[in-house]
């Protein structure tokens, strides 16, 4: 049988504001274990949250960039739960009204250059809970309660998503986002962005959802990919050999690659959720809205549109250049330097991604900046070198040898384009080959077009890869069809 | 000359200054009289001598030189439900019987710059869950009046220290009527202000949307200068006021002539005792003679509110004692087997029958499938009172009424019908749903216990109600009775 794919997904971004959302200890990763958490954190006796305004600026300008309606006075609510990183018992969070109501994000379709929208039903801000550690505590259990209290905006989609490839393309747009609105760094390894995937599947064509599983916590799109894809299989396998599936909580094993039950419906928690008494309804006018309308920074949408007509990119290279907010603002920091998109574009997504990707480097942190790949383009451009050359000026700065003049000089790079000296090298080259111009000359025009590459070769090694290669071909075919 | 123990705050303020004795004198005498007569009442939990006799000496330093801070090195009591740095702080449970804060609630930092030296912290109800102070795992205050009587809950052992001269003023707190009723049970003077006019950060909470402090104390003058320091918007409480607190003393001395003060019928229906209901009566009939005119009024939902009270709070409750779960602090069972085991048998003994009572009232009201037909209706109920009582405002400047529905009864009285007690707070109750002000002073005496007048303002109107217990302190002495066990 045929079958359909139904994927709604609850994804989960850390926003990066200096306080917690309900204290004011600071948000930082990787601090020694509870070192940033408050009595507040801590859930003495006593202590009373008070809503980070940061928070609820950011998640307003995360419904404006989905076009979503913003609720003007969202509420917290209480959702009762034990577990021994959630220090209150409970986990502030939004469920009747949240801040950010229905929106969509759109993402391009795999193959084509069709795109697709994605409705989300709501996303609501809440508190991240601390950590749980269960290694290096002999048989006992650590808390890590640093975590607890970041401000999370957690996006619920509607079942729109058709396949892992769409869940993918979702979350990188939501990655795009919130890394272009500056809300959050997008983080996976530090768990800044994660989800979870409700997954069912339906005979094609039928309107009816099929029961869902939930996938819970997948932290990487490697993972969140490959979960999705063993429990598609896994419930095609139950329902094609009749069986039905359990509606209940999965965890994805990435080691075996299967996903296992956590717990069934039946064993869920009653939360028990209530309007929080501790924090009154967080009231947002309509000119704070209109005022972060106003200031709302360039979206990735935009930005993709921008390339393309601004810089006369293709789809597919402002598509890439886009994806991520460092990668469009590296590479436009590129162009604004060298006045050049195309060559900026290919030197960013070919010499310097393979750079980067070898040593697992982010953009941002790119032993190049930007200044100094410009630099190098510009000397592509006025041909004081030669691409091939500039290959190894490259390698030169990424290892901080300096800027691309600096190498240049330094190490005799500069393209020999003086005719005279390129005509010493070729007659060089013509005397030391005289076999070699005797089966040149004795060829018919189309052989010959072969055979003058080792003439080229030779003339470049001779220069030591400065000599002009336009010029070498050309003073070459004139003394040698002489 | 009056001893020490029979002044009040106001007298202590001035004769500090006179330098009639210093900090340290009045604090020694009264840790002095705790040592003595805390075992007969049971009023304290802790007692910080050390921490009494630095406060007081540092107190005297400052008068000598010339600071004016308003209760400066003038003793008083902190409930136990108020976090003090350093010192013990239980809420009156097993659960935090090792629990010292490492920080200070508000009310108490407020305090503390005010000038106040802290004598020790009061017994209690369990986390304020209880109308009679016999929840207390630190077992039940003695009234001063009869030691075989309940001296009225939650904050019992406040009202009892300051009628039984073991200080001159304690702070209290008020989710159903914990300052009133103890205060009319102990024949002293207590005031819940509006809610959020005084912070409840550090305060543990028993249920967020009711909880109010306020202090407790020998005289409404006495209450209006303590008020005048525990009150202001705390940018750490988000429920508490934005709002200028004014000088609650400023207006004691106004006159009360064309006063307009309203009699609910339904606090004076055959549920009161006929004898509470003439004491009453006479006690509003002076406040006639002081100009004031008495007007029938209505609070038709009145009876609602012991039932919506018994759904929000308990619900309220059942989340906020969360935390109480033996991982971070606190009592924590002996060698749990698993994560399981530990919070069932931590919460199972460290919390009291009452505590656990409301946490599973409040756990179900709050369960799927119950939500609306308890949480939801009872919070649709509260809207009602408080409608009540907006409308009686547009008629009336003040409500008065009994506090509680009788004098102090005898331990054991209502421990088995867990409604009786319930019913204790009939007419605190809806105040708190309400979020209103109101106070509890002395206004007669029944068979040698004290009977208290309960006044309810509008929102913001503890000038009001204090002007009012004022004007009625100087016209009656009902304030300055003390148990007949003190004159021996």
């Amino acid at each position: 049988m045929q079958w359909e794919t139904v994927i709604g997904l609850e994804v989960h971004v850390q926003l990066s504001t200096q306080s917690k959302i309900f204290s004011s200890s600071p948000t930082a990763y990787g601090a020694d274990a509870n070192t940033q958490a408050d009595e507040v954190d801590l859930a003495f006796p006593g202590t009373l949250p008070v809503a980070n305004k940061q928070a609820f600026k950011s998640a307003v300008m995360f419904g404006l960039a989905i076009n979503a309606s913003i609720e003007h006075a969202s509420v917290f609510e209480r959702k009762n739960y034990f577990y021994p990183d959630l220090p209150k018992g409970y986990q502030t969070t939004q469920l009747e009204k949240p801040i950010v109501g229905k929106g969509y994000i759109t993402i391009p379709c795999s193959g084509s250059g069709d795109s697709k929208k994605i409705r989300i039903h709501h996303a609501h801000l809440e508190e991240d809970a601390g950590k749980s550690l269960h290694e290096d505590f002999l048989g006992m259990s650590g808390i890590d309660l640093n975590r607890a209290g970041t401000p999370l905006i957690e996006i619920v989609s509607e079942p729109d998503i058709r396949s892992a490839e769409e869940a993918i393309a979702f979350l990188k747009k939501v990655h795009a986002i919130v890394t272009y609105l500056d809300i959050s760094d997008g983080d996976m390894s530090q768990g800044s962005l994660r989800c979870d995937a409700n997954v069912s599947i339906r005979p094609m064509g039928e309107e009816k959802l099929g029961t869902r599983t939930e996938i819970k916590n997948l932290n990487s799109f490697r993972f969140i990919e490959k979960a999705i894809h063993v429990e598609v299989e896994r419930q095609k396998d139950i329902l094609e050999f009749g069986g039905s599936i359990r509606q209940e909580t999965r965890l994805y094993d990435s080691e075996k690659n299967e996903t296992r039950s956590m717990r069934s419906k039946e064993e869920a928690n009653d939360y028990r959720y209530f309007p929080c008494p501790d924090l009154l309804p967080v009231i947002i006018d309509q000119k704070t809205i209109d005022d972060l309308k106003q200031a709302m920074p360039e979206l990735p949408e935009q930005r993709f549109e921008r390339f393309q007509s601004e810089f006369d990119l293709s789809a597919y290279d402002a598509s890439i250049l886009t994806e991520l907010r460092q990668t469009a603002d590296y590479f436009e920091s590129v162009v604004n330097a060298c006045q050049d998109a195309k060559l900026s574009a290919n030197w960013v997504m070919g010499e310097l991604s393979a750079f980067l990707n070898k040593h697992d480097v982010l953009i941002e942190n790119s032993p190049i900046k930007p200044e100094q790949l410009a630099g190098l383009i510009t000397r592509i451009k006025d041909q004081t070198i030669s691409g091939k050359i500039a290959k190894q000026v490259f390698e030169m700065m990424a290892n901080g040898k300096g800027t691309a003049d600096e190498i240049i000089e330094a190490q005799g790079l500069k393209q020999v384009s003086d005719s005279g000296a390129i005509e010493t090298m070729v007659d060089g080259v013509i005397q030391n080959n005289a076999d070699q111009v005797a089966q040149y000359l004795a060829a018919d025009a189309d052989k010959r077009k072969k055979l003058i590459g080792f003439f080229v070769g030779q003339v470049m090694k001779v220069s030591k890869g400065q000599a002009n290669p336009g010029q070498v071909n050309q003073i070459l075919a004139k003394k040698l069809n002489n | 000359m009056k001893a020490l123990h029979e002044l009040t705050v106001a007298q202590i303020q001035q004769q500090l200054i006179e330098k009639k004795f210093s900090s340290r004198e009045i604090t020694e005498h009264y840790l002095n009289r705790i040592d003595t007569l805390n075992s007969d009442y049971n009023c304290y939990i802790t007692v910080d001598a050390n921490g009494a006799l630095t406060a007081a000496d540092k107190a005297d330093q400052a008068i000598a030189a010339g600071s004016r801070a308003p209760l400066l090195g003038v003793p008083i009591a902190h409930k136990d439900i108020f976090c003090t740095k350093g010192v013990a702080t239980t809420c009156g449970s097993r659960m935090l019987a090792n629990f010292v804060s490492p920080y200070d609630a508000t009310v108490v930092s407020k305090m503390k710059v005010a000038g106040t030296v802290m004598l020790g912290k009061t017994n209690m109800d369990e986390f304020a869950m209880g109308s009679s102070n016999e929840t207390s795992f630190f077992g039940p205050v003695k009234n001063p009046w009869d030691v075989e009587t309940v001296p009225g809950g939650s904050s019992g052992g406040s009202a009892a220290a300051v009628a039984a001269q073991l200080a001159p003023a304690a702070t209290g707190t008020d989710t159903g009527g914990s300052i009133r009723q103890p205060a009319a049970l102990c024949g002293i003077t207590g005031i819940k202000p509006t809610y959020g006019r005084v912070s409840r950060y550090g305060m543990i909470a028993f249920a967020s949307s009711l909880d109010q402090a306020g202090p407790m104390t020998k005289t409404a003058e006495d209450a209006a200068i303590l008020l005048n320091s525990m009150s202001g918007l705390d940018h750490k409480d988000s429920t508490s006021l934005d709002t200028t607190v004014p000088n609650f003393t400023a207006t004691l001395d106004d006159s009360l002539a064309g006063l307009k003060i309203g009699i609910p019928k339904e606090y004076f229906d055959q549920r009161l005792d006929t004898a509470m209901a003439d004491a009453v009566q006479v006690a509003l009939a002076e406040l006639e003679k002081l100009g004031a005119k008495l007007v029938d009024i209505e609070l038709p939902n009145s009876a609602l509110s012991v039932p919506a009270y018994y759904v929000i709070a308990p619900a309220e409750a059942s989340s906020n004692l969360s935390r109480f779960d033996g991982v971070r602090y606190g009592y924590r069972c002996e060698d749990p087997e698993d994560l399981e085991d530990l919070y069932t048998r931590t919460r199972s003994e460290g919390f009291g029958d009452e505590v656990k009572r409301r946490i599973l009232v409040g756990t179900y009201a709050l369960s799927a499938g119950y939500y609306d037909a308890y949480y939801r209706k009872a919070q649709q109920i509260r809207r009602l009172i408080k409608e009540d009582f907006v409308r009686a405002f547009e008629q009336v400047d003040i409500i008065a009424g009994p506090t509680a529905p009788s004098t102090a009864f005898k331990f054991g009285a209502k421990t088995a019908d867990p409604v009786a007690m319930y019913l204790e707070d009939i007419y605190t109750i809806a105040v708190n749903l309400a979020g209103l002000p109101a106070m509890s002073l002395p206004a007669g005496q029944l068979e040698n216990m004290p009977i208290g007048m309960q006044l309810v303002g509008n929102y913001f109107a503890e000038q009001k109600l204090l002007n009012v217990a004022h004007q009625f302190q100087l016209a009656t002495q009902w304030h300055t009775s003390t148990p007949t066990s003190l004159k021996g």
